[in-house]
């Protein structure tokens, strides 16, 4: 993976611009020591690291404000950091960059019911804004599988999304406004506790801009009423192509699932020798959830049931209570952990039209043969968003290239048939040479133009989403 | 006019342009100076797939054209688009290119989100002459820099849109409206707000202040027929403190909501008022005599008619902005120094030569 080349003016004065970040945040708030900044080397796309030149961690707004117009009279880049749980490698740096942290910033600092909106600093948790609305019936509804860690701050930069997405959106869709700063320290406002921003929707072009445009300090989320209940029922079919035609009954028949999930016969095999879930040995497994009153869950699952029983299920399961749901769910929740029990594995995010799923696992097979790499496909299969794990050894010299390979084929399969590289991890680094399979030149140089608006030097997260050789003229401030 | 007859003519349009152009979908809002570009030549629906709940099409198609093909297998746009002619007393057929470019939204809006939320992907041409594409198809994408939602609203400032596609939704079984008489304005925020906080999925909530019969306020329950039925209950019971309800089969009601048919004709002023919902009757108390005014989201959205020419200026700040539909003048408030510079910064970037004419937000 290339990246940059450090700027020896910036190692070579680390003294300096330490001392100066010193004397904007106070000791407390920086890390320079090479043997702490370690900690900062990568996020959770592990196979690539880099120290930081240092690390600062503010409490304020006011604080990243001042930390970025002495960055920003320095040049020096800046790379933001929610919570470290990138998988495109978004928080990624560079020798000769400093790490904005934003985890010492997890207030609540406001919950307003009636207006059902939470507004808090970027650094919390996504599962903790959940929790600080749970008792008075609330939750957040993006739900990205790292929730525990994750921080609202990533979510807003890569426009998480999570299982429920089908009914619930994205954090796009969740989010009503944002305090944030832009890189020569200018605070913006963007949005706010109503349902439409004025003007342009700023808010919608920030939000995915991987902390390329300025680092959010505050947000405004949007928080919705917990359903009465929630159960799920279990399908499996001995197809790809009937279970998709299954999916694809459910949806036409007017049922709304909040989440429908996918796994295929190598990751059932892998989960349910992990996690022993009771799941069939079958060729696709389908989890669909439905909400509502216990007598709504079961008209809705009638109608599911009915319908997965037209196309021959070899089971079906219906969960009848809390616990049932659980043994549902354990195996799908499992499924990352029982395919790094395997072997090391590479998680990709493709999205595809979901008519096109028989078509795309089948070649996805087909290039499992061809690369000689195991594959387990678990799937949000309402919304079309995939996520092929391939397996490799990192001890074996040349598995992570062949993996890497076969990851970019199947990511440029993604895009053949309609969809697109990444649903909801973002482009990172992990992405970012495969930017041309998508865009033309003139559709990434109308992005890079709106980096150019809001961050001109280029300092924010430089090295990322797009192309280095495509990127160049922009960091070099020749566009 | 200028009316190019595909995408590959309107490049060469706009690369040639001399002079601003306004572009106009199917003129169903109002004019101002500027040569027309109209692409209404670029229509037509390119892909339906109802089981992976999308549709792209032109942006000339249509918005009638497109639900009753979404009707015909039990779907629809979610965001329920509002219809401007009866309001501000045009002709011309609306546009999917019209509603995108105004993100245009009605009452569901607070429950099953913005037309921009719906919004998948978008091929425009920008000021230079050239096609851009973003977003896609797929329902989950975030993939570069999401000029789909920059678009979505942008009043053709920055490109003339010319491919849209969507997210659509299953339609429903029933329909039915719960009616609370007499409430006064902080009281109906009040009792909207309790039931949009609840878990039955309210997909509307509007309050009619001024009426000859007293005060109306409406929530409308969606979905299949038991649900319905189920959710009703449950929300009669919930809002006893309110006063009795009234259960009103279907929703005709709501179509005269969202197109606003309340100040059709009238003549005078219309601003449409985004506000924090519990700011909305405070805001509207404010409002200078002779005013009428009514409550859509819950509050969040006021819809007021005033008397020709009257400034809003003396409203103050609030949680929220205004901006005129029908009238003379445009926004309220300015937007800030940061802001006002991004967004110009914005449109030279996408519109360097200034072609692109825009009514001032």
């Amino acid at each position: 993976m290339d990246m940059p080349v450090p700027d020896t003016r910036i190692l070579s004065g680390k003294d300096r611009i330490v001392a100066r970040l010193v004397a904007t945040l106070g000791a407390g708030g920086v890390i320079h020591d090479p043997a702490e900044t370690r900690a900062y080397e990568c996020d959770a796309l592990t196979a690539y690291k880099c120290p930081p030149l240092a690390v600062v961690l503010p409490r304020s707004t006011d604080e990243v404000a001042d930390v970025l117009r002495v960055c920003h009279e320095e040049d020096i880049p800046v790379v933001p950091r929610g919570a470290g749980t990138s998988l495109a490698g978004g928080a990624l740096p560079t020798a000769d960059a400093v790490i904005l942290g934003v985890a010492r910033m997890s207030d609540v600092l406001e919950t307003d019911y009636d207006n059902r909106f939470i507004r808090v600093q970027a650094g919390r948790t996504n599962l903790s804004v959940s929790t600080a609305v749970e008792e008075a019936g609330f939750f957040y509804a993006p739900d990205p599988s790292s929730q525990l860690a994750c921080a609202i701050a990533g979510n807003i930069a890569m426009n998480s999304g999570g299982a429920h997405c089908l009914k619930y959106g994205v954090t796009t869709n969740n989010l009503l406004g944002l305090t944030m700063v832009l890189m020569d320290g200018t605070v913006v406002e963007l949005g706010g506790p109503y349902l439409e921003p004025a003007g342009l929707d700023l808010l919608g072009l920030v939000c995915g801009s991987e902390g390329q445009l300025g680092v959010v300090t505050e947000a405004t989320l949007r928080i919705l009423p917990r359903p009465e209940g929630a159960r799920p029922v279990l399908i499996g079919f001995d197809s790809n192509e009937v279970a998709g035609a299954c999916v694809s009954d459910i949806i036409k028949a007017g049922v709304l699932p909040v989440a429908i999930e996918f796994m295929d016969r190598p990751c059932i095999r892998a989960t349910e020798a992990f996690a022993g879930a009771g799941y069939p040995d079958c060729e696709a497994l389908l989890i669909v959830e439905v909400e509502g009153s216990a007598e709504e869950i079961d008209a809705q699952l009638e109608l599911i049931c009915g319908i997965a029983r037209r196309h021959d299920p070899v089971e079906l399961r219906e969960s009848r209570s809390e616990e049932e749901s659980a043994r549902i769910w354990l195996g799908r929740k499992s499924a990352f952990g029982a395919m790094g029990q395997i072997n090391d594995y590479m998680c990709l995010d493709g999205t595809i039209p979901v008519s096109q799923l028989p078509h795309v696992l089948k070649r996805i097979g087909e290039m499992s043969e061809h690369f000689g790499l195991a594959v387990g496909n678990v799937f949000h299969a309402g919304d079309g968003n995939m996520h092929p794990l391939i397996l490799f050894d990192a001890n074996r010299p040349g598995d992570l290239e062949t993996c890497e390979a076969f990851g970019a084929e199947i990511l440029k399969l993604c895009v053949e048939v309609g969809g697109c590289l990444t649903g909801e991890h973002g482009v990172g680094i992990e992405k970012r040479d495969l930017m041309g399979v998508q865009f033309s030149a003139a559709d990434m140089k109308a992005q890079m133009r709106v980096k150019d608006v809001f961050d001109p030097k280029w300092l924010l997260n430089p090295a990322k989403v797009f192309p280095l050789d495509v990127s160049a003229p922009h960091r070099a401030g020749a566009a | 006019m200028m009316t190019p007859a595909d995408e590959a003519e309107l490049c060469a349009m706009v690369a040639g342009a001399q002079a601003p152009l306004r572009v106009v979908g199917g003129g169903t809002r109002s004019f101002g100076k500027g040569e027309r570009l109209s692409l209404s030549a670029l229509r037509g629906v390119e892909v339906y797939e109802p089981g992976a709940l999308t549709l792209v099409a032109r942006a000339g198609t249509p918005v009638v054209e497109v639900e009753a093909l979404l009707a015909a297998e039990g779907q629809r746009l979610a965001f329920e688009p509002m219809d401007h002619r009866s309001l501000l007393g045009t002709t011309g057929e609306p546009t999917l290119g019209g509603m995108v470019a105004a993100n245009v939204s009605g009452p569901r809006r607070v429950q099953a989100g913005a037309c921009r939320d719906a919004l998948l992907g978008v091929r425009f041409v920008d000021g230079r002459g050239q096609v851009l594409r973003n977003g896609g198809r797929v329902m989950k994408n975030v993939t570069g820099y999401d000029l789909v939602k920059l678009m979505a609203g942008s009043r053709g400032m920055l490109g003339a849109l010319t491919e849209v596609s969507l997210k659509v939704l299953p339609g429903v079984e029933t329909a039915v409206t719960l009616i609370l008489h007499g409430l006064d304005d902080r009281r109906a925020v009040a009792a909207m707000a309790a039931a949009l906080g609840s878990p039955f999925e309210v997909t509307g909530a509007a309050h009619l202040p001024a009426r000859a019969g007293g005060p109306l306020t409406l929530l409308r329950l969606e979905g299949f027929s038991d649900s319905v039925c189920y959710r009703a209950g449950r929300l009669e019971a919930l809002l006893s403190a309110f006063g009795e309800i009234e259960v009103e089969q279907g929703d005709a009601r709501w179509a005269d909501l969202r197109d606003v048919r309340l100040f059709a004709g009238s003549g005078r002023d219309v601003w449409r008022i985004v506000v924090k919902a519990t700011e909305a009757p405070g805001l509207v108390a404010r409002l200078p005599e002779g005013a009428r005014a009514f409550y859509d989201w819950g509050g969040g959205l006021v819809w007021a008619e005033l008397p020709a020419g009257t400034d809003l200026s003396a409203l103050g700040p609030f949680a929220g902005h205004a901006r005129q539909v029908r009238g003379s003048g445009c926004g309220l408030s300015a937007h800030p120094p940061a802001i006002a510079a991004l967004t110009a910064a914005l449109r030279a970037q996408f519109d360097p030569r200034g072609i692109f004419i825009c009514d001032p937000a």
